[in-house]
Formats: structure tokens, sequence, C-alpha cells
């Protein structure tokens, strides 16, 4: 019989500790420089460094520092004046080297927090997480497991290897312990998971894409009697791949805990595997098999001694957190809370707020990228920022519509165009022919001929019931082939029906 | 023509009075004759080298300016890489390995046009000091065949005093380069760590390996170095200042007022008497050229051969966790059903050999857990001492010098069961590769108990190579007008000679 | 006097992957008493408050430019591939879990 979440609570406290990986968006690896672009046929990008030749000899990549230094200042870490790479020795066909880069006992940053906020029973509830450390390490290569029913590396006949992604730059950012979230425990991992990625974009030192692997989460779960202050086994579950599964695999670590505990069984402290389609967790490796990793300082490195002044160079570079500034652009802008969470679910609001940047009103601006150019994305299956339209497009767009040269309708057309790859919002308007008509000649034509082909409603309005001109000016509106402006219309037709 | 040196056939290149293709099929008719009994190279590759040879004699016949080393044969030790040639680092692991690159040190000599014969035999993955564990069978001694070259780098200290080859490159990690051409009869010199690139030396102990020159002479030595030194910017570790001017200071060998240190430590108890007085003798020279000896203190010096054999096992045992064959190299014990660690088990079970496997374990012991603080740990301390016995000496003086080798060459197999007493060969020479300081070792006669060559080694502080060359080249002049020759014209002939 | 035992040397030539016969394991751990007597002579020193080296040199700070270099051609990188499989590298199965 599963026990229920509260069953849990009720008897125990988690304690939560998280190592996410993260691969940096740098052009060449960290040891050397074959490129890093995702995806290349096999073997296309190695060289004698990272497919560890004898002889060859790993440097350092500059920008890898950087983006490392502004992790570390976005925790609120501490820089390390002096900082060392150190060998983790273990054997594994995937890591060319049979050991890798990593950092020891002298990580490049240290001691750092992040404030996340999550809904509780009591309303918006801020926790502290704290970091350890933040450290630079380099990724493996990947197996291709062939023979055996399912593709996995179990009942595998034989294993294809392809190094292009080893030695590609990782950061590991490891927390503290987690304790006192309580019930809150995998909201709130999931929460900070989620403001680290949002960090990691701001900072654009990584593309953070969850599916593709550039954000990976090891989640450690313990329990302990709840007013204990001893820690219980911990169980460490590796490659949480989605925001989803973080919270999933914590809930489920602590269920299956509590499930072993009650039962007077023993935590076994060992790795996990999620499994996406269970939910579940399998057993990996246990601590007994652990290996002895036999760290020493890597001698082919010398020590990284970040300048004070680079540092505080860096530290002026550093942009607004995640989490005041979703704060300031929503009271900025005055946006509904449900609006601001489908610009943030949507990913919008950096370019909704370059657009605002440019002269465009926040409404519009959120209204365009979040409407009709997130529809047309969603229709070509293409994420908004690969379509060719720029926040420029859309502030000229909106400045359009505001000085009467476009109507709304008009301007959807622009937009078509513009992505279409037609040219600037005023090439398309020039190249397509679209323009309001504003001749007032032209637009009294044309209501005198709607006036007299619907008489009798001409008459209604003209015997003063005025709602009864909707119904004119939408045909005068399709008589001009929708590039007239509306109000502009029905000012005149008004005016010509005695009504102005 | 073989018996010049580097120096005179450069000059006679320069001069048109040879070709270097003319040069290298000497050389190659040389190899032919006594390689069998030298065994100095594992492959010889004459047709690329005559390739090379043409490519260089055409370059002058053209007018194009070129290195002073053009066309003149080389003989490289198989630790370094050298693209699409066999390149084993003397391991059965690495059997008909070629790498698809050239390692840093191959590419100037390439760019200089020195000529490549071939690659030498070595102590596998340079671990040993008599070239009797190389995979591939020892090399003997030209001086006397039934004796060792001393090693890592035997081969190529072998080719040099055999004359298969007027130059060689060594690499020297503990003494490797410096203790067989003390053994041979040669020059051999350790630049400063940093000096000369790594990028393409396949690793023993990262943090001590540097790749050097041989010659038969100073001067010639001081050619080479000349043409391997300079910075990398794919090696770390290399240093980015000038070259030393090294070629000016093996021409100019003065000494007088230098102040020659001599070290308490490396000599008495334990250095043959033979050695002694040949050591002994030298100073005296240097003494009446116009140095002055003084007597200087390196306490640490003791604990040196204890450090150094923590930390070039450590190293080693992870530098050589890439032969796993996965990738490149042997593979045994592939049967069906065996998994990755069983292949990788049997592997390096077959393609290691003792001295590879006894350093592996001893690192792996002395990095694990528990263990680091109290061997690797203190290592790395005794190290900071080393160096600053050798800050402190180099106030009292310009160079240091002691013996190079406590012994002459050893007979073969005399001292392969016995690790312990192998790894005091090296006494001498592995503080240098601690500290990553600089070291020469030349010629200083032949020991009287056994008429085999004597090796007086020069230390100086790092990137100040040229002092070696200043003094190695003053000891050498007044040491080859006493004898009347170069030490190395006294060697046996091996028959066949030209 | 240090000693390793028969099992101590078993359990490091696993750690380093090393298949050693009955015969090796046992001449091993004949040899490492003597072997580890020389090198624990870095113990004798009173070493508190000395400082460790690991780098001849004191270099700092040695980086290259973040800019893409030619790779090898996937033949040059798998040429001395023991086995090989659609561009990639065959090996034997892989037991136990990635880390
Ligand atoms: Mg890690
Ligand atoms: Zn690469």
């Amino acid at each position: 019989m599963a026990l229920s979440y509260d069953d849990v609570m009720a008897k125990y406290e988690p304690v939560l500790g998280l190592e996410v990986h993260v691969e940096l968006n740098t052009e060449s690896k960290m040891f050397c420089s074959c490129s890093t672009t995702f995806g290349g046929e096999p073997n296309t990008q190695t060289c004698p460094v990272c497919l560890a030749l004898p002889g060859a000899l790993p440097v350092v990549n500059a920008k890898a520092i950087e983006s490392t230094i502004k992790i570390g200042l976005a925790l609120n870490c501490q820089i390390a004046p002096y900082s060392r790479f150190a060998r983790k020795n273990y054997f594994y066909p995937d890591m060319p080297k049979n050991f890798q880069i990593s950092q020891y006992d002298e990580p490049i940053c240290f001691d750092g927090f992040v404030d996340v906020e999550i809904e509780t029973d009591e309303g918006p509830k801020q926790f502290r997480i704290e970091i350890e450390r933040v450290h630079m390490e380099e990724d493996t290569g990947k197996s291709l497991h062939v023979g055996g029913a399912t593709g996995r590396i179990h009942g595998a006949e034989y294993s294809l290897l392809d190094y292009n992604r080893a030695g590609i730059p990782l950061v590991e950012i490891v927390t503290k312990i987690v304790p006192g979230t309580g019930k809150y425990a995998p909201e709130v991992a999931k929460a900070y998971v989620a403001e680290l990625r949002d960090i990691l974009r701001g900072l654009k030192v990584s593309d953070v894409k969850m599916e593709q692997g550039s954000l990976r989460c090891d989640a450690n779960v313990s329990l302990r009697l709840i007013g204990s202050d001893v820690l219980g086994t911990r169980s460490e579950t590796k490659n949480v791949n989605s925001l989803r599964s973080v919270e999933r695999a914590i809930r489920g670590e602590m269920i299956r805990h509590a499930e072993l505990l009650n039962g007077g069984k023993k935590v076994k402290q060992e790795t996990r595997h999620f499994q996406e389609d269970t939910g579940l967790t399998r057993s990996g490796r246990s601590k007994e098999q652990a290996e002895d990793y036999r760290y020493f300082p890597e001698p082919d490195l010398v020590p990284v001694a970040p300048a004070a002044a680079w540092i505080e160079e860096l530290r002026a570079q550093q942009p607004e957190r995640p989490s005041l500034r979703r704060k300031r652009l929503k009271e900025q802008w005055a946006v509904p809370d449900k609006e601001m969470a489908a610009m943030i679910n949507a990913d919008v609001l950096d370019i909704v707020e370059e657009t605002v940047l440019l002269g465009a009103e926040p409404t519009k601006a959120r209204t365009w990228w979040l409407g009709e150019i997130s529809r047309l994305a969603n229709e070509k299956d293409v994420a908004i920022a690969d379509l060719s339209i720029t926040p420029k497009d859309v502030a000229d767009i909106v400045a359009l519509v505001a000085a009467g040269e476009l109507t709304d309708k008009l301007a959807r057309q622009v937009v078509e165009g513009v992505i279409a790859g037609e040219g600037t919002p005023s090439e398309v308007v020039a190249k397509r022919g679209i323009k309001v008509v504003n001749d007032d000649g032209a637009l009294m034509a044309a209501i005198e001929k709607v006036c007299a082909e619907q008489a009798e409603t001409a008459d209604k309005v003209r015997a003063g019931h005025v709602p009864a001109a909707g119904a004119l000016i939408g045909a005068v509106m399709k008589e001009t082939k929708g590039q007239a402006d509306a109000a502009r219309v029905r000012e005149l037709l008004l005016k010509h029906l005695g009504q102005g | 023509m073989i018996k010049n040196t580097a120096a005179q056939m450069s000059a006679a290149l320069e001069k048109g009075e040879t070709t270097s293709v003319e040069l290298t099929k000497l050389h190659l008719d040389r190899i032919s004759d006594v390689d069998n009994k030298v065994k100095a190279f594992l492959h010889v590759d004459g047709e690329s080298a005559l390739k090379q040879a043409a490519a260089v004699d055409a370059d002058r016949a053209s007018g194009k300016k070129l290195d002073p080393l053009a066309g003149v044969p080389l003989a490289l030790k198989d630790v370094l890489a050298q693209e699409g040639v066999p390149t084993t680092a003397g391991s059965k692991i690495l059997q008909g390995w070629k790498p698809p690159y050239d390692s840093s040190v191959v590419t100037k000599l390439k760019a200089a046009g020195v000529v490549i014969l071939g690659k030498t035999n070595m102590d596998e993955f340079a671990m040993g000091s008599s070239t009797e564990n190389s995979g591939y069978g020892p090399t003997f001694n030209p001086w006397d065949l039934t004796r060792t070259p001393g090693g890592s780098s035997g081969g190529s200290a072998a080719a040099v005093s055999a004359f298969e080859a007027p130059l060689a490159i060594g690499s020297d990690t503990g003494g490797s380069i410096r203790q067989p051409a003390a053994l041979t009869g040669i020059v051999g010199v350790r630049p400063t760590y940093g000096a000369v690139s790594r990028y393409g030396l396949i690793a023993y102990s990262s943090s001590l390996d540097q790749a050097g020159p041989f010659g038969r002479t100073v001067l010639d030595a001081a050619m080479l170095h000349e043409v391997i030194a300079g910075h990398d910017p794919r090696d770390a570790t290399s240093i980015n200042a000038p070259v030393p001017a090294v070629v000016a200071a093996a021409k100019s060998g003065d000494v007088k007022g230098l102040k020659i240190g001599v070290i308490k430590q490396l000599q008495g108890d334990g250095y043959q008497i033979g050695v002694q007085a040949r050591f002994n003798e030298s100073l005296d020279i240097l003494s009446s050229l116009g140095a002055q000896i003084v007597q200087v203190d390196c306490p640490s010096f003791e604990y040196a051969l204890a450090a150094y054999y923590l930390i070039a096992p450590s190293e080693c045992s992870s530098n050589l966790a890439r032969f796993d064959a996965m990738r490149y190299g042997l593979r045994t014990g592939d049967n069906d059903g065996a998994s990755a660690e069983t292949v990788m088990n049997a592997t390096r079970e077959a393609g290691f050999g003792r001295e590879v496997k006894r350093r592996i374990i001893l690192g792996t012991y002395a990095l694990s857990s528990g263990y680091y603080d109290a061997y690797y740990g203190s290592a790395q301390k005794i190290r900071t001492l080393i160096i600053e016995d050798y800050k402190k000496a180099f106030v009292q003086a310009d160079v240091l010098v002691s013996p190079t080798s406590p012994i002459t060459a050893f007979k073969i197999g005399e001292k392969s069961e016995d690790p312990i007493a192998m790894y005091l060969a090296d006494v001498a020479t592995i503080p240098v590769n601690l500290a990553g300081i600089c070291g020469m070792s030349l010629p200083a006669g032949l020991a009287d108990e056994d008429n085999l060559p004597v090796g007086f080694q020069i230390m100086a502080p790092a990137m100040q190579d040229q002092r070696l060359y200043q003094v190695g080249a003053g000891l050498e002049a007044a040491l080859v007008s006493k004898w009347g020759g170069y030490l190395i014209s006294k060697a046996p002939a091996l028959g066949g000679a030209k | 006097m240090s000693s390793l035992s028969r099992d101590d040397v078993a359990k490091l030539a696993s750690l380093a992957r090393i298949e050693m016969t009955e015969e090796e394991l046992v001449n091993l751990a004949s040899q490492f008493g003597s072997i580890l007597d020389a090198v624990a002579r870095v113990q004798e020193l009173n070493l508190d408050g000395v400082k460790a080296t690991s780098h001849p040199q004191p270099l700092e700070n040695i980086f290259r430019d973040d800019v893409v270099q030619p790779s090898l051609t996937p033949d040059q990188a798998l040429s001395g591939a023991p086995a090989q499989e659609e561009q990639r590298f065959r090996v034997p199965q892989i037991l136990g879990e990635a880390e």
C-alpha cells in the first residue's frame, strides 16, 4: 500500500541538495578549439586533445572562465582569487582521457545564494537556497548502445561512441544542503532550477535547453524524522531533464524513502536514474561500488587567478536579476498577473522589453508578440526568436498604426510580410501597396455607394438610430479593402447622414 | 663525414661540399651497418628522410634562406608524435599506432629542415634508466655492447654516440637525457621546464617531462636547442619568453669570473671512484680557466628521489589511463560477451610492461583517499623545499655542478631485477626536474676502473639555459685540447665505420 | 616498515584497470615493502606550513581565445580505432552506469 504524500509529511522532513550541470554556449570546447555546435555528424568535432590522443594537451578557453565568473557573481558567490583545475580519475569509455578535468578543493566560485519564491497555503513565500560552489569541468562523449531490446545500456551487445560532445565546457552548480522546505520541497527545487535557468539565460552564457541536455539536474534527497537533527541517508537521482521531472523525481524519492523507513528498512546511499515514462527512479551504482577518484591538481594547466579589476568589470556588467526584473516590468507595464505569466511562459519578456525600449506602448508590444506573432510562430512550428521579425520591426508597426497610417488589420498583413522576408515594415507597405485610404473624396464615394445600396439602414441612422451605422461602416471598410481608417469612415458617414 | 659534428655538416652543406641527400644516405648506411648491434632505432624511415633531404637540397639550390641545421639528419625519441609514422613510446600497447598529428617539436624540426631518420628506442613510456624496459628489447651501449646506454632516452643517446645520427631528441623526466648522455659520452641537455613545448610528447609525468637535444658537442646541442625551443600556445605550461641565446653562449665558452657551486649532497658515498675523479678534474680545469669554485649545501636533495618516485608515478597513473583499448592502440580479450571493463583490464595487463605497471600501482596508491596527504602531498612539499634550496644556492653561484650519474654504464640485466637500485641511477639528475630548472651533461673523460664515459652535470636557473652552454663550452674546449680530440672519437668502431 | 598485502595490490590493480595474474600480485606485494620504505622518506621532515608545489614554474592565467579551429577529419579521428562502425568508435558492451 503506497504512502500518500501527506502521510510522508506527517512524519518526516525532507533535506535537499541539488547539483546542476550547465553546458556553456562557447564557440569552442573547454580545452581545445573544436566546435561545440549541436548535432554534427559523429566524430567530426574532435581533435587530438578531446580524443585524448597520446601527447595532446589541454588549454583553457578564456570565455568559459569569464562565463563561470559571471554565473558565480549572479549567484552571489565569492570569486576565488586563486583556483585550480584537478583531475577526477575514473575509467569510462565515453571519457577519452579516463579522467575528467574538473575542480576539486579550489573551485572558482563559492558561498553564494539564490532566493526563490513559491506560492504556499499562506501566500507567496521566499526560500533561500545556499550555493556551496560553482566550478568548471568538461562534458563526456555520447554512447549509442546497440543490440538488446531497448537500446539501453543493459543488454546491449556493444556500444558506438561519438566524441563530438566530449570536452564541451560544463559548469557545475552545487547547493549546500537545503533544509526547512517541508512539504514544499519539490516546488522549491523546481523553482530553484527555473530561477537558475532564467539567471543563466539572462547572462547569455548557456542555451539552457533541458531537452537538449544543456541544463541537467541531479537531485539529492534524504528524510529525517520531524524534530530530529540527524540527517538521513540520501539518494542521488541523476539527469533529471525537465522542470516537471525535478518536482516529480523529488516527490517520488520522498515517498520511496518514507516507505523504506516505515517498513524498518534502510535507504541505500546510491545513485538512481529518473524514468521519464513512469516518474519513478531506478537503482544505479551504490556507494560501495563508488570509485576512489584520486583527485590531484591538473599538472597540464596552471592556476586561474582572476584579477580583481576583471571581476569588478564583470560585476558591473551583470544583468538585472530575473526576479527583480520581472517585478519591475510588471509594475512599469501595469501587466495583470495572468498576462505576465503568459509572457514568461512564452519566453517573450526580453523581446517585448526591447520593443518597448524602441518606443512601442507596452500593451501594444505585448499584444503583438504574444498574439499574432506567437500564432505565426506556432503555425510555422518555430521559436519566436527564430522568426525574421525584430523588436524594431514591431515598434515601427506600432508607430505606423498610432500615426493612422495602418489599421490593425493592415498591420497584421505587414507583420506577415516581414516574417515572409519581404523586408522592413515600410518596405512591405510599399511593395504590397498597403495604405490607409484617407482621401476623403474616395471615402465619400464609397459611403454614398453603400448608403444607396443599403438605403433602409441609412434611413434608420438618419432617423437617429446611430448603432445601426456599424453595418454601414463595415460595408465601407469592405468596399475600401480594409485600407480605410475606421474612425474617419464613421465620422464622415455620420456627418453624411446628418448625425455628425 | 658521419664523424663530423652537426656544425661541420651544416657548414659543408652551406658551402655546397655535400648535399643533404648524400648526408642522409651515409647515415642510413651507417644505421644498416651497426644498428643490428646497437638497436638504437625502433623505426627507420629512409624513404621519407631522403624525400625531406631532397626538398632541403632543392630549397638550398633555389637560394632560399635556410636554418643552420637544414639538411642535417636527426634521430627522434619515439615518445614524440610524428604524423603518419609509428609512435609507440616503447610500449606494446601502442604498437602500430600512427598519430594523425605532429608534436610541436616535430613541427619545428620540419620547419627548420632537419631530416628525421626515424624513431629511437626508449624505456617504455620513459620509465627507466637503462632502456631495458622497452617493449621492443634493449638498446646496447656503443662503448660496450654488454652494457646499457642508460635511459630512458637510451636509443637517442646510442644513435648519436654510434654515429648513426649527429643529433637526437630525447626527453628528460628524471634525468632521461642527461644520464644516457653521460653513459654514452655525448652531450645532452634538459632545457628549462616550459622552454620546449610538450604538445605531442607522450606524457609520463606532466610536471617533470621536458624534451631536449643530444649532440656530440656543446655547440651541436645548442643549435638543436634553438630549433626546438620557444613558446607554444598549445602547451599551457609553455613559457612565453624569448629563447635564451644558447648558440652564442656555446660559441663563447668564457667562464672567467663565474661562480660554480659544487653541491655537497651530490657526491661522495655511492659515487664511483672514477666518476668522482673525473668530476674533480673538471673542477680543477674550470678553476684554471678563471671560474671560482664554491661549495653549496642543498639539504633537502636527500629527499628528492623519494619525492620523485611519488610524483612521477602519481601523474603517470593518470596520464596512462587513456591507454584503454577503446580509441587506439592494442585491444585484447574482446571475446564474445566481454565487457568494456574486462577488455580494458586485459589490454592493460598485456600491453604494459612490468615497470610501467609497478609505477601505475604505486601512483594509484599514493593518490588514493587516505594516503594522498602522506605521500603525494608530502612529496609536493619536498618539491617546494628543493626549489628553495636551489634558490639559495643560485645566490651563491651562477651555475651548480655535480657528476651526472653516480656510476658509469652498467651491465644489461645487472639492475633490472632490483627497482630501487635502478632508481638510484637518477639520484643526481632528479632535483633539476623537481625544480623545473635546466641541466646539461657533457663528457668529462673515462673512468679509470672501467674505461667508460663519465658525465659532468651543470645546472642553471630557469630560463638561464645559456649559462649551461657557456660553462659547458669552456670546459669542453679545455678537455678536448687535453685529449687531443672529442671523447667520442675514442669510442670503439663497432665495425663498418666509414 | 611499510607494506601492501596481495589484496591491497589487487584492489589498486582493479582501480587502475590492470588485470594481474596471481603471481604478479604476489610479486608486486613483496616488492612494495622496500619501495614504500624508500618513498616514505618524504614523511621524515616536518612539513607543517610548507606549501605544496604542483607546477614547477609560477605561471597563472594561461588561456586561449574562444575561437574554433579545424578539427581532425573523421577518418583521421578513427584512424587508430581497434573497431569502428557508422563513423563511431565501436567498443565492447558497457556495464554499469555513466556518471
Ligand atoms: Mg561534476
Ligand atoms: Zn577537440
